[in-house]
């Protein structure tokens, strides 16, 4: 079991976000978290992440509670976040952005030879080889998005949050993304994808669970989910009538 | 350090060792008073570089710290401990060379402690207040961090003012020379103006060397990080708190330096370096300098408090530098040496020299 949740209660000082919610990640999945907007789902990220803390409930990661972690603390553990909007930082380099997303191998490992860590994602996203030497603030959605992901890959994490990956991007971009996130599971990297676009998260997951207004309202596998009448209303925009064709 | 660095440090060396030939040229000598100052000024505005431009943190309330390590220097050294000569403890420390005796200018024995211990002190003292104040400080953000800072500084300067050993508003005066080597000693003395340029170079270049060593390594690319964002830094394992507090620090250990060698230099501090004004005119520096361009604050640092200690902006001395903030955070939110500005500036001056050709043209026909 890579993450555990249960019954996590979590919130910005008095705002109360997630109630409740319990889920389960096994090794090697791919489970996505779909839900509109503001029903929580960067919230159970932010709270997994050690960047807020849970109220009560507990979060446990390879065996080991985590709730009351830091922030830098889990990822030490394995644990990755890219973050809602990418958040590169813009005023570096590619390379040093990559460099940076190495920061905690250096602590782990004194040793380490860095280029070849950075070789191994020019080699997953031969785009940002091209430009490595480029400001990241000045690449295209979809670089940075990559860029995003290599960042994240750099501290070899085992697990690996998402968080919107396929906000403000082209179509075609989109399904390159989440190409690579297929192939990364193949890796043997555990992925939470969070997404609005439902559909096609739902296509590359395993599992999904249906996020309202901070509970867990509906939880299965991918194609019982895409089956699902709720689910297809809600989410992948058929209405009624069409269901009722089908 | 990279070549650019590299060549960038050996250029300043050189700048440094001509400078007094220089001034013996043009027979302007005297202002290498006013460049040693200015010098040791530039030295508190890169320390605040770091955590303005790279680290994206702002502080107004560097001139506290500054003030802090001149008052700690000032307070320290002025002290007479003659009356308890004899006790134990008194004797231990004038053994370790901790208190030294001196004669002052009516020829009465003064015990007060050597400069060298108050240098260390100086320096633990910015480092302390600067980790009580950052650690609640630091976790507000933008314009709420700017006030909070703001804050400390009135009330570091309200202290040094309203207290007695401190000098009140007249600050301390006749602090003694800090004798570093037997042909090198600190102070305003005409005769040592070479060597006391040279030395306040020598710093300069050495802190400089740190910095820049800094921004380049791991430790500076995690700052660096801290500007664009503090979740993604976060979630790439940095402990983010921790070195907004480290560079706090540093600015103010920088900060805290600088004062010291200024008020041995001078002889003296008052409660105006430890103003709101002063700490706003290192802000300035810091943005015309194009914030996270270390070079750029140091050539501004040491180009306007020359200026400014010429005299060159008369008593209109913090309205220009007020002035100088708005009109950078205007025209040039880059700073002044930013390629893209001089590209632009270069730009203009073309079209207006066109215009004036074309109108000497249409004149002469």
């Amino acid at each position: 079991m890579m993450l555990k949740i249960r019954s996590l209660d979590a919130g910005y000082s008095n705002l109360k976000v997630l109630k409740r919610i319990s889920m389960h990640v096994k090794a090697g999945e791919i489970v996505t978290i779909i839900g509109a907007n503001g029903s929580g789902k960067s919230t159970l990220l932010h709270a997994v992440s050690g960047i807020i803390k849970g109220k009560s409930g507990e979060i446990i990661f390879k065996d080991k509670q985590i709730n009351n972690y830091t922030a830098e603390k889990i990822v030490y553990l394995g644990c990755s976040l890219i973050p809602e909007g990418r958040q590169l930082f813009p005023a570096m380099t590619v390379k040093e952005n990559l460099v940076l997303g190495g920061y905690i191998l250096k602590s782990k490992n004194k040793k380490i030879n860095l280029e070849e860590e950075i070789k191994k994602i020019y080699t997953l996203f031969p785009r940002l080889e091209e430009r490595k030497n480029q400001l990241s603030g000045t690449l295209s959605g979809g670089e940075q998005q990559m860029l995003a992901i290599g960042r994240a890959l750099m501290s070899r994490p085992d697990f690996i949050m998402m968080d919107e990956p396929s906000i403000g991007l082209a179509p075609l971009v989109v399904k390159e993304i989440f190409k690579t996130v297929v192939s990364l599971r193949k890796d043997g990297k555990t992925i939470l994808l969070v997404e609005q676009n439902a559909k096609a998260a739902l296509k590359i997951a395993d599992r999904g669970y249906v996020m309202e207004t901070g509970n867990i309202i509906l939880e299965g596998t991918s194609e019982e989910l895409l089956n699902n009448h709720d689910v297809q209303r809600a989410y992948l925009g058929k209405d009624y009538k069409n269901i009722a064709e089908r | 350090m990279n070549k650019e660095n590299l060549k960038a440090v050996s250029v300043l060396f050189t700048i440094i060792l001509l400078t007094p030939l220089i001034t013996s040229l043009l027979d302007v000598n005297f202002y290498l008073t006013q460049l040693t100052m200015s010098i040791y000024y530039a030295i508190v505005s890169i320390g605040l570089c770091m955590l303005m431009g790279y680290a994206g943190q702002i502080s107004m309330g560097q001139a506290a710290f500054f003030s802090i390590g001149g008052y700690t220097t000032a307070v320290l050294t002025t002290i007479n401990l003659i009356e308890y000569k004899g006790s134990f403890l008194i004797n231990l420390l004038m053994k370790l060379r901790v208190l030294v005796l001196d004669k002052n200018v009516y020829d009465n024995d003064v015990l007060f402690f050597s400069p060298w211990v108050t240098f260390f002190f100086a320096i633990v003292f910015a480092l302390i207040i600067s980790f009580v104040i950052g650690i609640p400080v630091l976790k507000l953000k933008g314009h709420y961090l700017a006030m909070a800072t703001m804050g400390f500084g009135i009330i570091i300067y309200k202290i040094v003012k309203g207290t007695k050993i401190l000098g009140q508003a007249d600050g301390i005066s006749a602090v003694p020379l800090f004798k570093i080597l037997p042909f090198l000693s600190i102070d305003g003395d005409i005769s040592n103006r070479i060597e006391n340029f040279y030395f306040a170079g020598f710093i300069l270049l050495l802190g400089l060397i740190i910095l820049i060593n800094l921004i380049n390594s791991r430790v500076g690319r995690a700052l660096r990080s801290l500007h664009g964002s503090e979740e993604a830094s976060n979630s790439m394992g940095i402990n983010t708190s921790k070195y907004k507090l480290y560079v706090f620090m540093l600015g103010a250990v920088f900060a805290s330096i600088g004062g010291f060698f200024l008020t041995h230099y001078n002889g003296g501090i008052g409660p105006s370096e430890a103003g709101v004004m002063k700490s706003v005119r290192y802000v300035a520096i810091v943005a015309v300098g194009g914030m996270a361009n270390i070079w750029g604050t140091l050539i501004f640092g040491i180009l306007l408090n020359f200026l400014s200690l010429r005299g060159v902006f008369g008593s209109l001395d913090d309205a220009v530098f007020g002035a100088i903030l708005i009109l950078v955070m205007i025209f040039a939110p880059d700073g002044l040496i930013k390629k893209r500005f001089l590209d632009a500036l270069i730009v203009k001056c073309k079209i207006i020299i066109k215009k004036i050709q074309l109108k000497l043209n249409k004149e002469g026909n």
